[in-house]
C-alpha cells in the first residue's frame, strides 16, 4: 500500500482528468464498459519468415530427408513426434504438455496471398493489412475486426512493445504500450506538457495515451494510498528511460496477461529473429525458445480459467525455401505454418492440406506450396471467438476472402 | 516557399544552435559539403581500415581460445579475447559521443544529415566478432567521403565491403558449380541470396522495380566469389564463383575466368537504372521533406538523377532549389538519434563534458534512452533501416521515453542549464509558440522547463 509508484501514477491520472479529459480522444470513463466478448485473442507476428519445415517437421514425407541434411529433423534428430508424420522442433519441446492436452496445434502449408518478390517488408505489410494486394496507408485486419464490434474502447486491444503493429492500426481505438514506458510526472509537469503539445494532434494523442496507460491497473488501491498520504511532491522525481530488467519477451507476455485478465480482449506483439539465412540451427533455436517462453508465460500469467478461454495465433510473413541453402540456412520462400495455442483451441493436431515436397509439388520448384490462406484460419478463429457474422469477415476484415468449410479450430 | 537560414538548419541540418550561425544560402550549403571536413578532424573516428586489424586480431584470438579448450591456456586466452571485446564496445560509445559532438558544433549540418541518410540507406549491422563495433569506422571510411560523389561509386564501395558482406551473409555464398563447392561436396556449399535480393530491393531498384526471382538468383550467382579472407577483410575468391555468365535484367555479365569487374559492372548499371533514380529521389524527398512529399519534387529529383547519371551533388542541388522543399510547416518527426543530437546542439553541450563521460555514462544518458525511443544505435532491425513514418516514432511508449529523457538528461549533459526563457528562443527560433514560451516560464524547475522546450512538437519535428 505504500508503493510510491501507484500513488504517483494516481496523481498523474488525477491531473489528466482535471485538465484534459474532454480534449483527449482516448479518454474513457473510469468504469470501463463491459467487454464486448469473452474469448481472449492473442496475435503474435513472427517477423523475418519462420521456416515451417524446421518447426513442424514433415519427417514422414519421402522427399523431406533429401531437402534437409544439415537441418535434418524428425524424431531421430531429437524432435518430438506429433502424429507419426510431423514432428516438433526440439526447442519447442517445453510446449509438448500443451499439445497432449489439446491446447497447441498448427496449420501447415499456409501463406498470405503474397507471391514471387519475397520481400520481408512487403510480406509483413500484406500479412498485417489482410488484403489481397498492398495498398499504401490502409488499416490492419485486427483493427477492422474491432471496428465491427460495438463496445470496443481503447483498452479492449493492446499493441505491445516497440515494434509498429500495423495489423492493429486504424480507426478503432487501440492502446499502444510497452512495459518499460511508464510516464510519471508531477501534476504541474503533466499540465505543461499537455500545453506544449496541444496544437499537434499526433503528439497530444500519444501523450494522453501514455499518461492513461501509466496508471496502475488497480485504481482503487491507488486511491487508498492517495487517501492515506498527504502529498509529498518530492517523490515525484522523473527517471531516465531505462529498460525493465529481465527478458523483454517475458515482460511483454506478462504485461499482455495482466491486461487480458482485466477488460482487454485482444493483445498483439512481435517476436523477431526468424530470418535464418545462415547457421539456422543455432538461430532458430533462439527464436523458438523465445516463442516457447512467451506462450508459457502467457499461460501462467492468465491463470487457468482465462487460459481456457484464450486463443493464440502466431503467424509469419512467409515460409522459407524447402531445400536448405549452401550456408546451413534457408532463403525466403512462400508457404509457411501458423501456430495455435490456448485452452480455447482445438489442438493436438496439425491442420492443413499437405502438398508434398517433391520438386513438382513445390511452389516455383523451390518453396513449400501454400494450400491454405492464413487469413482463413484467423477469420474462423475470430468468428468463433467474437460471434461476428461470417460475411463481415469476408467483406470487411479480410475483403475478398472466401472462407473455407468450417474447420473447427476452436472448441 | 523559399530558402530560409532557420529552415536550412532545422530541416536540412542538425537543428538550431545558440552559437553557430545557420547557412545563408543554398549555394553556401552545397559549397560546405565540398569544403574541408572540419568536424571529422575535430572529433575523430578511425577509418575502417584502421579498425580492421582489431577485427582480425579478435578473430584469431577466438580461434586460439577454441583450440586451447580444455588446456591450461584456455582461461588466459579467453580473458585476452574478452578484453579486446570490451575495449571495442567502449570505443563504440566514444564514437557515439564524437558523432553527437559533430552534430553539436557543425556549421554544415547537411553533411551530417546526408551521412545519416546514406548510412541508413545502406544499413549494415555488425554481426560477426568485432564487426559488431565497426559501425562508425565503416561510415567514416565508406559512407562519409562518398556522399558528394556518384551513387554508383558508393554502391560499389558498400556492396563489396566486408561490413555489408558479413551483414547479408555473402561470405558464405558459394557458386553451386564452383571449384570450391565441387571439391568439398560433403560440406554442401551453395548459394545465399540475401545480398543480391537487398541490392535490388533496397539499395537500387526498389521493391516496385522491374526484377524477378530469376534476377535475384542470377545476381546472387554473379556475386559469388565476394567473401571474407582469413582476417575477415575484403577478398575475391574465383574458386568460389559460379562458373559462366549471369543475366541480370536482360544483360549478361561475367564469364570465365571469374573476376570482380563484372560485379562492379552490374552495380554501375543498376545505379543508373530509371527505377533506381526514382527510388532514390523518393527516399530523399521523404527523408528531408515529409512522409508525403509533393510529387513534383520527386519528379524533379528523378530527372536530375537521370540527367546526371546519379551525380549526388546535382541531386542535392535539385532538392534544395525546389520550392516544395521550403514550406514553412514542420512535418517530419526527428528519429531518436536526431532528437538527442539536436538537443545536444541546442544545449551547446561542451566537448570537454562529453569527453569526460565514461562509456557506461554515454550508454545510460543517450544510447539506451534512444533505444527506448525506438531506435537502437547502429542496430537497425533489418536491412531496410529505420522507418520514415512519423507515426512509427510518436507512439505512447516512444513519446514517453522522449519526454522522460528531455526532462532528465539535459542537466547531466550540461550541468549549468541555460535560462529557459532564453533557451526557448534559441532552440526553436521563430517556431517558439506562445504556449511553449508560457510553459518554459511556468515550470517548477529549470530542468523541467528545458525538458518542456525539447518536448515541444516544434523541436521534435523538422
Amino acid at each position: 500500500m505504500s508503493d510510491p509508484i501507484s500513488r504517483r501514477a494516481f496523481l498523474a491520472r488525477s491531473a489528466l482528468i482535471g485538465c484534459s479529459a474532454a480534449a483527449s480522444p482516448l479518454w474513457t470513463p473510469v468504469s470501463f464498459a463491459a467487454a464486448p466478448w469473452d474469448t481472449r485473442l492473442v496475435v503474435i507476428i513472427l517477423r523475418g519468415g519462420m521456416d515451417a519445415l524446421d518447426v513442424v517437421q514433415p519427417y514422414g514425407d519421402p522427399d523431406y530427408q533429401g531437402l534437409r541434411t544439415k537441418l535434418a529433423g524428425g524424431p531421430a534428430s531429437g524432435a518430438s513426434d506429433l502424429d507419426g508424420f510431423f514432428a516438433l522442433h526440439p526447442a519447442l519441446s517445453p510446449l509438448m504438455p500443451l499439445w497432449r492436452k489439446g491446447e497447441l496445434g498448427f496449420v501447415h502449408a499456409v501463406s498470405t496471398p503474397y507471391r514471387n518478390k519475397r520481400s520481408h517488408f512487403d510480406g509483413q505489410d500484406l500479412l498485417e493489412a489482410g488484403t489481397d494486394t498492398l495498398a499504401v496507408g490502409g488499416d490492419g485486419w485486427l483493427n477492422r475486426l474491432l471496428q465491427q464490434i460495438p463496445g470496443v474502447e481503447a483498452r479492449t486491444a493492446y499493441a505491445i512493445g516497440h515494434d509498429d503493429m500495423k495489423l492493429l492500426s486504424g480507426a478503432a481505438p487501440v492502446a499502444n504500450w510497452s512495459p518499460d514506458a511508464e510516464l510519471i510526472m508531477s501534476p504541474q509537469a503533466v499540465r505543461l506538457t499537455e500545453l506544449v503539445m496541444q496544437e499537434d494532434p499526433m503528439f497530444h494523442a500519444a501523450l494522453n495515451e501514455a499518461l492513461l496507460l501509466s496508471e496502475p491497473a488497480d485504481i482503487d488501491a491507488a486511491a487508498m494510498v492517495m487517501a492515506q498520504d498527504d502529498g509529498g511532491s518530492a517523490m515525484m522525481q522523473m527517471t531516465m528511460p531505462r529498460p525493465v530488467k529481465g527478458k523483454s519477451e517475458i515482460k511483454i507476455a506478462q504485461f499482455a496477461a495482466e491486461q487480458l485478465r482485466g477488460d482487454a480482449r485482444v493483445a498483439s506483439f512481435s517476436i523477431n529473429g526468424w530470418d535464418t539465412h545462415n547457421r539456422q540451427e543455432a538461430n532458430i533455436k533462439a527464436a523458438l525458445t523465445r516463442l516457447s517462453d512467451t506462450l508459457l508465460t502467457l499461460q501462467e500469467g492468465l491463470g487457468d480459467p482465462i487460459w481456457q478461454n484464450t486463443a493464440i495465433m502466431a503467424m509469419t510473413e512467409f515460409g522459407r525455401t524447402a531445400r536448405e541453402n549452401g550456408t546451413g540456412g534457408t532463403d525466403h520462400g512462400t508457404g509457411g505454418a501458423m501456430l495455435l495455442a490456448g485452452g480455447a483451441i482445438r489442438g493436438g493436431r496439425v491442420y492443413g492440406d499437405w502438398p508434398g515436397l517433391s520438386e513438382a509439388a513445390l511452389f516455383d520448384r523451390r518453396d513449400l506450396m501454400p494450400t491454405g490462406d492464413v487469413r482463413d484460419v484467423a477469420a474462423w478463429i475470430m468468428h468463433s471467438a467474437t460471434g461476428l457474422d461470417q460475411n463481415r469477415f469476408e467483406q470487411v476484415v479480410f475483403p475478398g476472402l472466401s472462407m473455407s468449410r468450417k474447420p473447427g479450430f476452436l472448441l | 516557399m523559399t530558402f530560409s537560414p532557420e529552415l536550412a538548419d532545422i530541416r536540412f541540418g542538425c537543428g538550431l544552435s545558440p552559437d553557430i550561425a545557420p547557412p545563408q544560402s543554398v549555394d553556401s550549403m552545397l559549397e560546405a559539403l565540398q569544403a574541408r571536413d572540419e568536424m571529422a578532424a575535430r572529433f575523430p573516428i578511425p577509418l575502417f581500415s584502421e579498425f580492421q586489424p582489431r577485427i582480425a586480431e579478435y578473430r584469431h584470438a577466438k580461434t586460439r581460445q577454441r583450440k586451447a579448450a580444455g588446456t591450461d591456456d584456455e582461461v588466459a586466452l579467453s580473458e585476452q579475447a574478452r578484453a579486446m571485446g570490451i575495449a571495442a564496445s567502449q570505443d563504440m560509445f566514444k564514437w557515439y559521443g564524437q558523432t553527437v559532438m559533430r552534430w553539436t558544433y557543425t556549421s554544415s549540418g547537411l553533411r551530417e544529415r546526408l551521412v545519416a541518410f546514406w548510412t541508413d540507406h545502406f544499413t549494415a549491422v555488425g554481426k560477426l566478432g568485432l564487426f559488431r563495433n565497426a559501425g562508425s569506422p565503416f561510415v567514416e571510411e565508406i559512407i562519409r567521403p562518398a556522399i558528394t560523389g556518384r551513387f554508383a561509386d558508393m554502391l560499389i564501395a558498400v556492396t563489396t565491403h566486408p561490413m555489408m558482406v558479413q551483414f547479408l551473409d555473402q561470405q558464405v555464398s558459394v557458386g553451386p558449380d564452383s571449384i570450391a563447392a565441387q571439391r568439398a561436396k560433403k560440406r554442401n556449399l551453395g548459394l545465399n541470396e540475401n545480398l543480391a535480393r537487398e541490392v535490388l530491393e533496397l539499395h537500387t531498384l526498389g521493391v516496385e522495380g522491374p526484377y524477378t526471382q530469376t534476377d535475384v538468383r542470377e545476381l546472387a550467382e554473379l556475386l559469388t566469389g565476394l567473401a571474407l579472407n582469413n582476417d575477415w577483410g575484403y577478398s575475391f575468391f574465383p574458386r568460389r564463383s559460379q562458373p559462366g555468365p549471369e543475366t541480370v535484367l536482360g544483360k549478361t555479365y561475367g564469364g570465365d575466368p571469374s573476376r570482380i569487374e563484372p560485379i562492379h559492372e552490374v552495380l554501375r548499371d543498376l545505379a543508373v537504372h530509371p527505377a533506381t533514380a526514382s527510388h532514390i529521389a523518393r527516399k530523399l524527398a521523404v527523408h528531408f521533406v515529409s512522409d508525403n512529399p509533393d510529387p513534383a519534387l520527386i519528379t524533379h529529383l528523378t530527372s536530375r538523377y537521370t540527367e546526371t547519371g546519379g551525380d549526388l551533388m546535382a541531386v542535392y542541388a535539385a532538392l534544395l532549389e525546389h520550392p516544395a522543399a521550403w514550406h514553412p510547416e514542420l512535418y517530419n518527426v526527428k528519429p531518436p538519434f536526431s532528437f538527442i543530437a539536436s538537443a545536444c546542439r541546442a544545449l551547446a553541450v561542451e566537448a570537454t563534458q562529453m569527453a569526460s563521460f565514461r562509456p557506461n555514462q554515454v550508454a545510460h544518458r543517450m544510447v539506451v534512452p534512444g533505444a527506448l525511443m525506438g531506435q537502437h544505435w547502429q542496430r537497425a532491425p533489418g536491412p531496410d533501416g529505420w522507418p520514415e513514418e512519423d507515426s512509427n516514432w510518436i507512439t505512447p511508449q516512444g513519446l514517453s521515453a522522449r519526454v522522460r529523457w528531455a526532462m532528465t538528461a539535459p542537466r547531466l549533459l550540461r550541468p549549468d542549464l541555460p535560462d529557459p526563457r532564453d533557451f526557448v528562443g534559441k532552440a526553436l527560433g521563430s517556431y517558439a509558440s506562445e504556449p511553449v514560451r508560457f510553459a518554459a516560464a511556468a515550470a517548477e524547475t529549470r530542468a523541467e522547463a528545458v525538458g518542456l522546450v525539447l518536448s515541444a512538437p516544434a523541436f521534435q519535428r523538422r
